[in-house]
């Protein structure tokens, strides 16, 4: 008898504490992972307003600029589609560039701008972050779509 | 003709490897003494052919062979020696060839220090050892081979990649191998034992010093590795819970728990089955974090340039091993369940809560990394879980580890009081909570996690040394102080020395993680700037030329009250044969803090001479993280060379042969 | 049975995740514009650097469009693959010749202007085929890289089948192995051709 309390005790003690274990893991999870959208998404309204994401792309050439303090730094994302402005202070990866993929985390502000907290820049000399990739490419396949949907519509007319 | 030499000699060890393991395995399962023999000699010439297939491949740094293809991808002729030698594992395939170097080392070592164990037993963990070998010679001929030959050779190498390029490379990765690989001992001997039904006191006093080397060689090359990103990557961050770093954590966690629970079955002979499950599980999640890693499955840092076929291959090659060997654990693992009869508060529910906590702690690194795989497979979106996940999940997980580290060996076997404990541990709470309470406020600002994180350090310190001194206290019986404090058992000092190394790291994460400061700043000729104290001026930068680059090195004085301390000079670094910028930050390491500076980027790409955005760190501990870890390793080495495990297994040695000797007559 | 055999279960089912994400590989899905017309261009031809020519030149023939440089360490590999399918086959291979100059890292880009790099980039290009052997039916300069994101290069080298109507069949990354040309590209060329 009391030795099979003390098991009804270990077994409660267990579930309880893996209760407690998976509800700080779904709220943690669900607190901090960041969904990763493209340019083009952003521009369409789709992005969260009050929460943490991704966006990827190429730092569009001749878009970056510094403010006087030298260290806010704004720059433009695009996936060939659309274009995105990123702000951001602090000191850049050592392998961003002008021109190459680059991926950034933080929130949409009220002028519709991006203000990161992170920026990566993944890549060695031949690769793009694939995210990064992801966003050209689908930029891509919806402009070739769209060729091929004014190819059609035209000898309809 | 010496790489083709090299080549040849791997497709020789792949040969003698299956042939051996399966003999070997075979011989065990039907008692043919003379195939059980092969095991020994067997392991032995897989080591010798594998090293000398590496010697090739170094031989083909050194000399600059660029006619090997993946030598004119990893090095340049500038390329200074020693990095041409580590250039050996800069990539997939190299690195490949040293975990396979590794796995045979350690074959060849079991193959060596085992000779108090029965041959059967031996010919069974050098046959599974001979079979995975076997398993990644396969993946190295077949898909990722190094002696791929460049016709007509490059005249120049496309030079190594520059992260790379650091004294911390040359050791990290050996390291860690040399733990991911070592836990492949473990996990042969709980295959061993499976096959041979006899999962007993014997097999997990054998097994034990292996695994805690094995668990040594990790510690170490993750602190390497967390240290080498503190100063190499400029970041200032020393964990970034990024894939691969989880991936070489994982094991760990796993690894530390099934030391504790081997301590169990070995001196209860209970946990048999949750051990030899621990065992399999450590190896399965170093080949899990090899698939990760290699595969490309997950985006990180670290990933190697990816090959699909690769993917595929060590795909099966998991399902081959870890299924196989977990089919197995379901079919032969005994019925009974934990095994031994122990109270609700004794040493072994103490053990047994730490692994519990350990593996889940595991379960959530693992869940946080395959999530965005989880997320993509569904098709829901692409996404990335941050290190706040890990942050908020990891320390509810440890703080009671932290505890039961305190309590634990104070606890007796089978039964405990707990208002004993409490009585014994009263001194420990006391000064753990004095320190939890004055320390933040040295510091100036008192905060909860503070107060928590150095109580626990606080405690896990107390009791260690209270426990170490009664047990010398009860042992001296008339000897000198000195005399009873060496006599003590090395894994009775190990175990606590380890668990004081958990503390000086906690010590680490909580100073660093609460009073760390930190400015990114824009910087001109003369202009000064100051964190917690410590005032950096900038003196200008100058070019410099490296051996195989250029950089641009900052002049920095570091002040203290106005008091000169020293010169820093960080440097932006430009690889000559490489498009990658590299930083390099100045370090100024203390016990109780570092400062640190490094250069961001010009301010005007034009005029390098001018401005530049800065940053400045002021990290108080953050060496005891490292310091911490090496205790650890210390400890573990310590225990591993525990002298009973020669005199006893050869005294159960002698008795199994015994008992082999009553059964034949 | 036994009540061990959950964790098998558990197991297969992070096989199969694992197996989904291996297809997942973001550098293993077929590119987009397969199927695709080719983007166009207008680029400098190399043996001729004031001619320039685009897709639309190749219309009504099947060809090849490879992407390489000469800092490219994996081109080496393929080369030999390519210049013997020229020898063979009589299907116009085009080189793109991808940041020749801008790609290797060797130069501060700030301090080039636009005309010597692209003599630099002639000469550098040039000087690789003929030590290497030319393949090429012609190759085309891609100094800034911008044809080659038009086109989604992840890396060098990578190739482009184009059909007669001018659509990508199909697309190839990395180098070209014998095996991939027998066993891909040379069947495709033949069903195209047919």
């Amino acid at each position: 008898m009391k030795s099979r309390h003390k098991k009804l005790a270990l077994i409660g003690g267990a579930l309880a504490v893996l209760g407690i274990i998976a509800a700080l893991v779904l709220n943690a999870l669900n607190s901090n992972i960041a969904l990763y959208i493209s340019p083009t998404d952003v521009a369409a309204g789709k992005a969260p307003q009050d929460k943490l994401f991704r966006i990827g792309g190429m730092v569009k050439e001749g878009s970056v600029s510094r403010q006087a303090d030298g260290v806010t730094i704004a720059f433009i994302v695009t996936d060939t589609e659309k274009d995105i402005t990123v702000h951001y202070k602090g000191i850049l990866p050592d392998l961003f560039k002008e021109g190459k993929g680059v991926v950034a985390q933080g929130r949409l502000t009220a002028d519709g701008s991006f203000s990161a907290t992170e920026v990566l820049a993944k890549h060695d000399e031949n690769y793009m972050p694939p995210e990064a990739a992801k966003a050209v490419n689908d930029a891509h396949t919806r402009a070739a779509e769209k060729k091929a949907e004014d190819a059609v519509a035209k000898p309809a007319n | 003709m010496i790489p083709e030499l090299g080549h040849f000699a791997l497709i020789l060890a792949a040969l003698v490897a299956v042939v051996f393991g399966s003999l070997s395995l075979l011989g065990a399962h039907r008692n043919q003494q003379a195939w059980i023999a092969l095991a020994r000699p067997g392991a032995n010439a897989l080591a010798l052919l594998v090293t000398f297939s590496f010697a090739c491949l170094t031989q083909a740094f050194v000399v600059n062979d660029f006619s090997v293809v993946y030598v004119a991808q990893h090095s340049n002729s500038l390329l200074p020696i020693e990095y041409r030698v580590a250039g050996v594992w800069g990539g997939h395939e190299g690195s490949l060839l040293l975990w396979i170097l590794m796995l045979t080392w350690w074959a060849f070592g079991v193959a060596q220090f085992s000779r108090q164990l029965p041959d059967t037993m031996v010919a069974r963990v050098l046959g599974t050892l001979g079979l995975v070998a076997f398993g990644f010679l396969l993946f190295i001929l077949f898909t990722s081979n190094p002696f791929e030959r460049l016709l007509p050779g490059a005249t120049e190498g496309r030079d190594l990649n520059p992260l790379l390029q650091d004294p911390g490379l040359v050791i990290h990765p050996p390291l860690l191998y040399m733990g991911y690989v070592g836990f492949s001992v473990a996990y042969a001997f709980a295959v061993a034992a499976l096959l041979s039904g006899q999962l007993d006191a014997a097999w997990a006093r054998w097994s034990r010093p292996w695994t805690t080397a094995a668990w040594v060689f990790l510690t170490l090359g993750i602190a390497m590795g967390s240290w080498w990103a503190y100063y190499e990557l400029g970041w200032g961050g020393w964990w970034f819970w990024d894939p691969v770093e989880n991936a070489s954590f994982m094991p760990w966690l796993i690894g530390t728990a099934l030391m504790h629970s081997l301590a169990v079955t070995e001196k209860r002979g209970s946990f048999k089955n949750w051990t030899v499950l621990l065992a399999i599980s450590a190896f399965s999640l170093s080949l899990l974090g090899t698939f990760l890693v290699r595969s490309g499955v997950l985006t990180s840092v670290h990933a190697f340039a990816t090959d699909p076929r690769r993917g595929v291959f060590i795909l099966i090659f998991l399902v081959a091993v870890i299924g196989l060997s977990l089919t197995l654990f379901a079919w032969r693992a005994p019925k009974v369940g934990l095994g031994g009869r122990f109270g609700l508060i004794s040493r072994e529910s103490m053990l047994l809560a730490n692994n519990v906590l350990l593996v889940v702690a595991c379960a959530t690194v693992l869940l946080g990394t395959l999530y965005p795989l989880l997320i993509d497979a569904l098709g829901v979106g692409k996404i990335s879980v941050g290190p706040p996940y890990f942050n908020a999940v990891f320390v509810p997980v440890m703080t009671p580890i932290l505890f039961l580290v305190g309590i634990g060996p104070f606890a007796r076997w089978k039964e405990a009081s707990l208002p004993e404990l409490l009585r014994l541990t009263r001194w420990a709470l006391g000064a753990g909570a004095i320190v939890a309470v004055a320390l933040p406020l040295v510091y100036g600002q008192w905060k909860a996690m503070t107060a928590l994180g150095l109580f626990f350090a606080a405690w896990v310190v107390v009791t260690a040394l209270q426990n170490f001194a009664e047990r010398v206290h009860h042992t001296r019986g008339g000897r000198s102080l000195l005399t009873a404090v060496l006599a003590q058992p090395r894994g009775f000092i190990g175990m606590h020395l380890a668990h004081i190394g958990v503390a000086v790291f906690v010590v680490g994460v909580t100073m660093v993680m609460s009073f760390e400061q930190e400015k990114d700043i824009k910087m001109a000729v003369g202009d000064q700037v100051s964190v917690a104290g410590y005032s950096f001026r900038f003196n200008g930068v100058r070019q410099v030329e490296g051996p195989n680059y250029v950089a641009m090195q900052g002049n920095f004085d570091l002040t203290v009250d106005n008091r000169f301390l020293r010169k820093m000079n960080p440097e932006k670094r430009n690889y000559h044969s490489s498009a990658m910028p590299m930083t390099e930050a100045a370090i100024d390491a203390g016990l109780l803090r570092d400062v640190y500076v490094s250069l961001g980027e010009p301010i005007d790409r034009d005029k390098p001479e001018g401005e530049w955005a800065v940053r400045v760190y002021y990290k108080p501990f953050v060496d005891w993280i490292w310091g911490g870890c090496l205790l650890m390793s210390l400890g573990g080495l310590l225990a591993m060379l525990d002298r009973r495990y020669r005199v006893k297994s050869r005294r159960a040695a002698a008795a199994t042969a015994g008992v082999q000797q009553a059964a034949r007559n | 049975m036994n009540r061990y055999y959950w964790i098998i279960g558990a197991f297969a089912a992070l096989v199969a995740l694992l197996a989904v994400g291996l297809n997942l590989n973001p550098r293993d899905v077929p590119s987009p514009l397969v199927g695709k017309p080719a983007p166009v261009f207008k680029l400098a031809v190399l043996a001729e650097p004031e001619k320039s020519v685009g897709p639309e030149d190749f219309r009504g023939k099947v060809w090849l469009l490879n992407v390489w440089a000469s800092w490219c360490v994996s081109c080496r590999q393929e080369h030999p693959v390519l210049v013997e399918f020229s020898k063979k086959v009589d299907v116009p291979l085009i080189g793109l010749n991808y940041k020749e100059v801008r790609g290797d890292g060797g130069f501060d880009m700030n301090k080039m202007p636009a005309d010597e790099e692209k003599k630099l980039a002639l000469q550098r290009a040039g000087k690789w085929l003929s030590e290497h052997g030319d393949p090429y039916r012609l190759t085309v300069m891609d100094l800034d890289g911008r044809v080659g994101i038009d086109y989604g290069v992840y890396g060098v080298p990578e190739t482009y089948v184009i059909d007669k109507a001018g659509v990508i069949r199909m697309k190839h990354t990395g180098p070209i192995t014998p095996e991939v040309l027998a066993k891909k590209i040379m069947p495709l060329l033949a069903e195209l051709n047919r």
